[in-house]
């Protein structure tokens, strides 16, 4: 079985940054994989990348076995990666149910039928009765939510959640992981998700990878990361080794 | 067979007909009715002055309704649709003029240099991101470039202006759009009318989704797989489309054509008051806008006369304070807040 989705040695600077450094990693079918790794690490960054949002400096991205480092955001969308911002973007002015009806039309040229699976993803997703507000009016962690309804809407086959968790609450964000493994269970959706709730990593991810400033220190199974001495160094400095 | 497809045909425009008003409240539906109707007797209730107002009153009505497309839809500021509505103009009264053709092909002859036009313009904003108020600079230009260039153009006259014969025919002839006040009235109650509903069309179909999810947050748009470049150059390009049936109807109204008024960057302008007062991005909100700012000159104009204040530049100026008043105390605009009070409740799309 080949990697849905593989990066080779992908780099990127911000002038004297050198936000992602020579980064490598395969995703495969049905995967969940977590990012790890402290603030400034350049998780954000990597998924910019993946979804499009900007251009690698180096290395390669390929998508289910074809190249896409560089090609625009939208074209990636419609490759079947659906992404969420970490600073939220829904459509503010439009209703909840709206935002996902977008979503939904890129593959549904009837206004009825994408309505009909954007009200499937709400209920998902606990907002179906919100479905009439707008989004401006939501509270942040219901945004994220939304965000993700949004994504599942363009059908991805592989979805990248830019810490969707942060701000639930722990009854929430338990919800938000059963969701997630339903929807991996069930449709074999692949998932790679940047968080900082361990309890959410634990809890989901079936790996997890490691970056600190700019570069992959570790990756294996959730059990054996939490116990590395460079990822607990990385997070809790030299003298907690 | 013939009645069989005729049954069909009529089926398919019953279907048509109620989808246009599918999801619409009731009483919305009401209110627009009642509206048209009284739209449709105003030649026999006003006199000939009032009629040419609402002969304009129309013509921004369906002038601000082909802005909003850009603007209200879509999320893209022009301050340059003279340019579209000057190239209609023109391209039809010179055909009629130079060849004698109707305006009606004269129209459909201008569609692809007004639609060629607006690609341009949007090629060069979208390719190049030129966005926010540099694209709205870059429209304004375009206007001027248009403008000076009509001004030098011997073709159509330059700048000593292009006039259409002005006939007295014993009857209205509507294929040539040579005839009285009534006819132009109804030409341009039909125009609104079908703009309004191509533009609801448009609002409820995909694309109308895509441009409303380009204008919220264009990278969240790309990030769900739309092409903004594609659909942002639609909605330029069914915009200045639009926008040049009110040309042709504005040369064939006033038979003549100067370039320095035509392409004025304050004929752009004057399009975009009647969706800003009305409300940007809504459906009515051009035709109220409309309304209110033409009720609002002609009621400034005869009370300023009785009040003795008609010094020169007063009508601009009262004029200038009531829509600052009118912006302030309702940034949506007037149609958001009046539907909500009658029930009708036409949000910002």
């Amino acid at each position: 079985m080949s990697a849905l989705l593989s990066l080779q040695r992908v780099s990127k600077r911000f002038r004297g940054l050198q936000a992602v450094d020579a980064v490598s990693f395969e995703v495969s079918v049905g995967e969940l994989l977590a990012i790890i790794g402290p603030n400034g690490a350049g998780k954000t960054t990597l998924f910019n990348m993946i979804a499009g949002a900007i251009a690698p400096d180096a290395g390669s991205i390929s998508f289910a076995g074809e190249p896409i480092g560089g090609l625009p955001a939208d074209a990636i969308c419609r490759r079947g990666i659906g992404r969420t911002f970490q600073i939220v973007r829904p459509f503010p002015a439009l209703t909840v149910e709206d935002n996902v009806v977008v979503g939904a039309l890129l593959h549904s040229r009837d206004v009825g039928k994408a309505r009909g699976r954007a009200r499937e993803l709400l209920r998902r997703l606990d907002l179906f009765d919100q479905r009439n507000r707008t989004a401006a009016t939501l509270t942040l962690p219901d945004r994220k939510r939304l965000e993700v309804a949004r994504a599942l809407a363009t059908e991805p086959k592989l979805l990248l959640l830019d810490e969707v968790m942060a701000g639930l609450r722990p009854t929430e964000s338990d919800r938000m992981v059963a969701t997630l493994r339903t929807l991996n269970r069930d449709s074999g959706l692949t998932i790679v998700l940047i968080e900082h709730v361990m309890r959410a990593v634990m809890a989901l991810a079936s790996s997890v990878l490691v970056l600190d400033h700019g570069t992959a220190i570790a990756q294996g199974k959730p059990e054996a990361i939490v116990r590395d001495p460079a990822v607990v160094q990385s997070y809790l400095g030299a003298d907690a080794v | 067979m013939a009645a069989k497809t005729s049954v069909r045909l009529t089926d398919h425009l019953v279907r048509l007909g109620t989808s246009i008003f599918e999801g619409v409240p009731r009483p919305a539906i009401i209110l627009l009715g009642a509206l048209m109707a009284v739209l449709l007797v105003a030649p026999w209730l006003v006199n000939d002055y009032l009629l040419t107002v609402l002969i304009v009153v129309l013509y921004f009505a369906f002038t601000g309704q082909a802005w909003n497309i850009m603007m209200g839809f879509a999320g893209q500021l022009s301050l340059g649709h003279a340019i579209y509505a000057g190239l209609g103009a023109y391209i039809a009264a010179a055909l009629f003029t130079r060849f004698g053709i109707a305006p009606w092909l004269g129209f459909l002859a201008g569609i692809p240099v007004t639609a060629a036009c607006g690609a341009t313009i949007g090629f060069l904003a979208f390719r190049f991101h030129v966005a926010g108020v540099y694209f709205a600079i870059l429209t304004i230009a375009f206007a001027e470039f248009a403008r000076i260039g009509f001004d030098h153009l011997d073709f159509v006259n330059a700048s000593a202006g292009l006039f259409l014969p002005v006939a007295q025919y014993a009857h209205n002839d509507l294929w040539h759009l040579r005839g009285n006040p009534t006819m132009f009235y109804y030409v341009i109650l039909a125009a609104t009318a079908l703009a309004f509903v191509l533009c609801r069309a448009l609002l409820k179909s995909r694309v109308g989704y895509f441009w409303l999810a380009i204008r919220e947050d264009e990278q969240a748009a790309r990030a769900v797989g739309i092409d903004t470049f594609r659909y942002k150059m639609a909605a330029v390009v069914i915009s200045a489309v639009v926008t040049s049936f009110a040309g042709v109807f504005y040369a064939f109204f006033y038979n003549n054509l100067f370039p320095e008024q035509v392409f004025n960057i304050s004929r752009s302008i004057e399009m975009i008051l009647g969706p800003i007062v009305g409300g940007i991005g809504t459906l009515f909100g051009p035709i109220l806008g409309a309304f209110v700012l033409t009720g609002l000159a002609e009621t400034l104009n005869t009370a300023l006369g009785a009040l003795g204040l008609d010094f020169p530049g007063a009508k601009q100026v009262f004029y200038g304070i009531c829509l600052l008043l009118v912006v302030v105390a309702l940034p949506e605009g007037v149609w958001p807040w009046l539907a909500r009070r009658v029930g009708v409740g036409e949000r910002r799309q």
